[in-house]
């Protein structure tokens, strides 16, 4: 394999790296003006000119190299170990133009690593109505650089952006200032104790406060000579640090950026006053999510429909056209279309919950909502950037517990990612359609129906209860860290069409994938579950029933029901069920419910494939799921077996249960340990039982 | 009296004159949080916590806590 040039792509949060790296790789990873969409290192590969192969990497965003929190640190980690496979030929930093004064910070500090540095000046589209014009050759002279000025919105630059790649030898390595000015005595002797080491990688080294796996800190600490200075000695120089390079910066910028006010025009104060606004502010946000559950609900139910019928009928067809296929035919139509269709009809709902989701990201508006909500989050134990997992958490629990990486004390973070997984996800939005639409009646109240404000209510009820244990917890935990906020506030941008629409098909896609890998897995399963069975009640199921029956005169139609649903319950699965029916029975639901809740332990959305799987085995009918299930009936009570008690039962059931593996397996990653996920498996699913219960219990 | 940026109004402006370097975190300073620099109030949250601020043209939201070892010149205008 020859060698890759490595190109590493290094800035502040929410300057455009991910816009860069999918302009050069072609990629398509996910953009948001929020700082700290990208958590993690994602790598992709560029075509330079002169047939070089670039091998990209985009990183979290950073405001140094000091890191302060999980994100940041990826960054620092990359940076400092120069035997790392991805350690950078060059380190292409990317600014944003209306932030340069504090982009150049993290800038001079990549220059005092030695790593040849190239600085891209992005949205360039932005210069003429923020009145700023640049000196170029005069910053690419005292910066020791060379600049690229790109606006990757407007796709420019991109190729002389690539062309400067390629003639990374070209960069100079030279420092553009002499940190080490700041305590020359300290420095010096520090010099002389690492002849061979990097001046200003030992001082990162040193004042970090994270500690870095494998990097030489214990060898630096050994040496007791530096461990004369305190922690606040140490700070204090980190101050002198910081303000030396600002000096450095400014005197810059004053001969090579001009920024001409007059020119400025400022929407961003104008939309600041009304949606930061300490009422309006509220009512504002308020109204935002009360829209987006409508539309999920009037805007969805077309496509809904139509989907729904139509993997009916395509079940069918295969029946009709394949009769000889036997057992094959039947589990393909009965497993598998009818397992899949319980998922594929409700796209329509996610892919609008993940376009208002973008559209929330990209319009920097989700900052604003972290600023309104801190100080409320904070009672509960948690930070104001807890909203934005909360939120995202909507979509799916697992890049919401990710998104955690940007909060800077532990305990908050650990609290957040202990109760995101109770805000509503969109695989349980599946059980709550499905549900409400059979035992919440139709009609409005004041244009809204109550089918939406019942969904409006689950939301409530998963935030609530995301809250509420953050309380709890927040009292209970006893760890110490320092809380500390800080969140910068991007400006408002229009959000881009492409970048929208890329992210929710993404997202969809992958959902569809990875819910549709263990559905079809599960379906074919459940299928052989319930199609075959030990013992004489089910090998024999028409000769008993029909025995049983011989008096009633029954037409052969209801005669063929009956023997399908003895077969059913005496089936391998129909055992199963009725094995664990004592435990579920009390929140008023029947074995095949049971197996469904079951199922969905694995993950929740195969809870309606799970019974459309077990409806449609030994079922000719062309029907749709919903019929299916409004069809079913109690089978002690008698009454439609979804009514209102077992309903609203099964509604909290799903609210407060933990019932995502891959949800465990990212808690895991996250906490690094086994304490946390196990922790919340057995009490959101406690939580889970006791409610169901009670709700059945009081409405039946 | 020394005034911090918890004294500031909305809409208000004043120049840093001193950080506490143990008490303020690294990555306020670096994010232009230094004596010297121009801060203004833009937007206070419900009970003036937290602070929205414009500190030398960065938009960035700080706690009240961390607000009050910001020591400022108030600029009456
Ligand atoms: N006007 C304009 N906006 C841009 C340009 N490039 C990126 N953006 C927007 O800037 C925002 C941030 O872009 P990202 O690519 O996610 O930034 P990032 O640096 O990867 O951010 P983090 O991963 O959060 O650190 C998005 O809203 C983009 O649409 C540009 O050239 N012009
Ligand atoms: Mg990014």
């Amino acid at each position: 394999m020859s060698k890759q040039l490595n190109v590493a792509l290094i800035g502040n949060p929410n300057t455009g790296k991910t816009s860069v790296f999918n302009a050069l790789t072609g990629l398509n990873q996910q953009v948001g003006n929020y700082p700290g969409i990208t958590v993690e290192k994602k790598e992709g590969i560029c075509k330079l000119p002169r047939g070089v192969k670039a091998h990209i990497i985009d990183l979290p965003g950073t405001y140094s190299l000091n890191a302060s929190s999980l994100d940041e640190n990826v960054v620092i980690e990359l940076l400092l170990n120069r035997n790392d496979k991805d350690f950078p030929d060059v380190a292409v930093v990317v600014s944003d133009v209306e932030n340069l004064k504090r982009n150049l910070l993290l800038f001079t500090q990549i220059k005092d690593l030695e790593i040849p540095c190239l600085l891209v000046v992005n949205m360039a589209d932005r210069m003429r109505r923020k009145g700023i014009t640049l000196d170029i050759e005069y910053l690419e002279q005292q910066l020791e650089t060379k600049i690229a000025v790109i606006s990757t919105r407007k796709n420019e630059g991109i190729d002389n952006l690539k062309q400067q790649i390629a003639n990374y030898k070209e960069l100079s390595i030279k420092p553009c200032l002499s940190a080490s000015d700041i305590d020359v005595e300290y420095f010096n002797r520090l010099r002389n104790a690492f002849p061979n080491q990097l001046l200003y990688k030992l001082w990162l080294v040193i004042t970090q406060d994270v500690n870095f796996g494998k990097t030489d800190r214990k060898v630096i600490d050994a040496i007791a000579s530096f461990k004369t200075k305190s922690e606040g000695d140490l700070k204090r120089l980190q101050q002198k640090e910081t303000i030396k390079r600002y000096q450095f910066i400014n005197n810059v910028l004053k001969k090579g950026q001009t920024i001409d006010a007059s020119q400025a025009t400022d929407v961003r104060a104008k939309l600041d006053r009304i949606l930061t606004h300490k009422i309006w502010g509220y009512v504002i946000f308020f109204f935002i999510l009360l829209t987006i559950f409508q539309a999920i609900y009037d805007w969805s139910s077309i496509p809904m429909d139509w989907i729904d019928s139509s993997f009916a009928s395509l079940s069918n067809w295969v029946k009709d056209t394949f009769p000889g296929g036997g057992k094959v035919t039947d589990l393909i139509a009965e497993g598998i279309i009818s397992g899949l269709g319980g998922i594929v009809i409700f796209i329509p709902q996610i892919a609008f919950l993940f376009l208002f989701i973008a559209i929330l990201e990209e319009s920097g508006y989700m900052s604003r909502v972290v600023f309104l909500m801190d100080r409320v989050m904070r009672r509960f134990g948690l930070s104001g950037k807890s909203v934005v997992p909360l939120i995202s958490g909507t979509a799916c629990a697992i890049p919401a517990i990710m998104a955690t990486r940007n909060i800077e004390s532990w305990k908050e973070r650990l609290i957040t990612i202990l109760v995101t997984p109770f805000t509503t996800c969109s695989a349980r939005l599946p059980v709550y359609l499905i549900i409400i639409s059979l035992v919440i009646p139709e009609g409005r109240i004041l244009g809204l129906s109550y089918q939406a404000l019942t969904l409006m209510l689950l939301y409530l009820i998963g935030f609530g209860a995301a809250v509420g244990s953050a309380w709890v917890l927040n009292k209970i935990l006893k760890i110490k860290s320092k809380s500390f906020f800080v969140v910068e506030m991007p400006n408002y941008k229009v959000p881009l069409l492409k970048n929208v629409a890329l992210t929710v098909l993404e997202k969809t896609k992958s959902f569809i994938f990875g819910a549709g890998k263990i559905i079809l897995a599960i379906s074919i399963v459940l299928w052989v579950l319930a199609s075959y069975g030990p013992g004489e009640q089910f090998n024999n199921a028409e000769n008993i029933i029909t025995e049983q029956y011989a008096q009633d005169n029954l037409s052969t139609d209801d005669l063929e029901h009956k023997i399908a649903s003895h077969k059913l319950e005496h089936s391998f699965i129909g055992i199963a069920g009725h094995a664990i029916e004592p435990a579920i029975r009390p929140l008023g639901y029947d074995w095949k419910i049971g197996i469904a809740i079951v199922s969905s332990f694995a993950a929740r959305e195969v809870f309606v494939g799970t019974l459309a799987t077990i409806y449609s085995v030994g079922s000719d009918d062309e029907e749709t799921i919903k019929n299916r299930m409004a069809g079913e009936i109690n089978p002690i009570l008698g009454g439609p077996l979804f009514n209102f008690a077992s309903g609203i039962s099964l509604l909290l059931f799903y609210a407060f249960a933990m019932q995502c593996m891959s949800t465990l397996a990212i808690v895991k990653k996250e906490t690094n340990s086994w304490k946390w996920p196990v922790y919340q498996f057995t009490i959101m699913t406690a939580i889970a039982y006791i409610f169901a219960l009670i709700a059945y219990q009081f409405l039946k | 009296m020394q005034h911090t940026i918890a004294h500031l109004k909305r809409g208000e402006k004043g120049i840093i004159t001193d950080v506490s370097s143990v008490l303020i975190p690294l990555k306020l300073l670096e994010m232009g949080c230094l004596p010297g620099n121009l801060v203004e109030l833009v937007q206070v949250a419900p009970f003036s916590d937290p602070l929205y601020l414009n500190i030398n043209g960065s938009h960035l939201a700080i706690r009240k806590e961390t607000a009050i070892h910001i020591l400022i010149d108030r600029i009456d205008e």
